[in-house]
């Protein structure tokens, strides 16, 4: 999917991250601040990078502030977030597809 | 990705506690609290710019976590928004247990999400009929056609009484004492019943009046309701005590049950136990007093 406009998902609550995407052309950049960077860090990275690989998303730059988000919730922020940028999170979304 | 298995039409649902699916700190470990079903919410709790976000929450918590045995359901918004289309195929593609149709206020309101779950079931490659429904009467209309809800579908398990809804249509607020909602509370259980499905009370809003609450789940469940939808852990407990059986009723249950099972390989059809007259009528109620104690760890025998 391609990055059309800025977008966000999630909260700053306990559990929650917050997901922002924004247009950049020359692949992925990704910025990570998490309460449990030294734990889970890698962990994180590798989770919010293997969705967006899912979503076929090249290129981005991609914020995430964790608060301790299990991995599913991450992956539900991504996604959201990947989503609303295309302006395709309301209806039609391919659960059990790219979405799984 | 947790394997659920194939839900239960009619098991024990003596509370059901409500939580905002928009929320990961709240679904993650609902099922901790013991309650027997949860009722993850896409609705009210969900502000409407957060509808999206909600549903990959939902799919993912549905997808991975393991609820063990707490049924999860899910509310979806009502039939007059734009939303409830995607809500069934998210519930139906992550495999929730049930759907509560919120407003509902006909049969054909039921068949409409009965088409669309169809219709899910066949996208995703769910069985068909795995997923089940519930009914929210919230309004007056719904409860004038509750005979005909309850008898819209045999995914259908139950119905419920939404009280917020339902008092602001009636001009009427909370009363202690149950009277704004008896004749609908009453109507709705006699239709359930006639229609051989469930029935569930309203919430209970305020937290700290212990004593309104007791005294509504003692009116609850004296007027015949299977249980109570809840906003707060802390309420299960008192649910669970409340439609417990009392020591007296298993014993006296397990009796019936023993007699009428010699009597009747006897060829006996009426006969007494400790005085009073039992026939084939008692039967499934001493039954079902002894499933609902073998729940509540007191009956450990082998009738049920």
């Amino acid at each position: 999917m391609e990055i059309l406009k800025p977008a966000m998902a999630g909260t700053l609550e306990s559990s929650d991250a917050q997901v922002t995407v924004e247009p950049m052309d020359g692949g992925i950049q990704l910025s990570l601040q998490s309460s449990v960077m030294n734990q889970y860090g890698r962990q994180i990275r590798e989770t919010v990078l293997e969705t967006l690989d899912r979503l076929e998303v090249k290129n981005a730059k991609v914020t995430v502030v964790d608060k301790g988000a299990l991995d599913c919730t991450l992956k539900a922020r991504v996604e959201c977030a990947v989503f609303r940028s295309c302006g395709q999170s309301a209806a039609n979304i391919p659960w059990g597809g790219a979405v799984r | 990705m947790i394997p659920r298995p194939k839900p239960e039409r009619f098991r024990l649902r003596r509370t059901m506690m409500f939580m905002n699916a928009q929320k990961p700190g709240l679904i993650k470990d609902a099922y901790i609290y013991g309650c027997d079903s949860i009722m993850l919410d896409l609705e009210d709790a969900v502000a409407e710019n957060q509808k999206d976000a909600a549903r990959f929450s939902l799919y993912h918590a549905l997808k991975t976590i393991d609820y063990g045995d707490t049924e999860v359901i899910v509310r979806i918004n009502g039939l007059d928004t734009p939303h409830w289309q995607e809500d069934i195929r998210v519930c139906v593609a992550g495999g929730a247990d049930g759907i509560r149709i919120a407003k509902c206020e006909s049969a054909n309101d039921v068949r409409t999400v009965e088409t669309a779950v169809e219709k899910a079931e066949e996208e995703f490659g769910v069985e068909k009929g795995r997923t089940l429904l519930m009914a929210a009467l919230e309004s007056p209309k719904g409860i004038l056609n509750a005979y005909e809800i309850c008898s819209a579908s045999d995914r259908l398990f139950g119905v419920a009484i939404s009280g917020g809804d339902f008092r602001k249509c009636m001009q009427t607020v909370f009363q202690p004492d149950g009277v704004d909602m008896l004749a609908a509370r009453g109507q709705m259980l006699v239709a359930a019943r006639a229609a051989g499905v469930q029935c569930f009370d309203t919430v209970f809003t305020d937290l700290d009046n212990e004593e309104g609450f007791r005294s509504e789940v003692l009116q609850n469940k004296a007027m015949g309701f299977d249980g109570k939808s809840l906003i707060n852990p802390k309420q299960i407990r008192l649910v669970h005590q409340v439609f417990a059986p009392t020591e007296k009723e298993v014993i006296q249950a397990e009796k019936i049950v023993r007699a009428y099972r010699e009597q009747s390989a006897a060829g006996v059809g009426v006969f007494t136990v400790d005085g009073k007259m039992i026939d084939i009528a008692f039967i499934p109620g001493a039954e079902r007093t002894l499933k609902l104690a073998r729940v509540c760890g007191m009956y450990e025998g082998d009738l049920v």
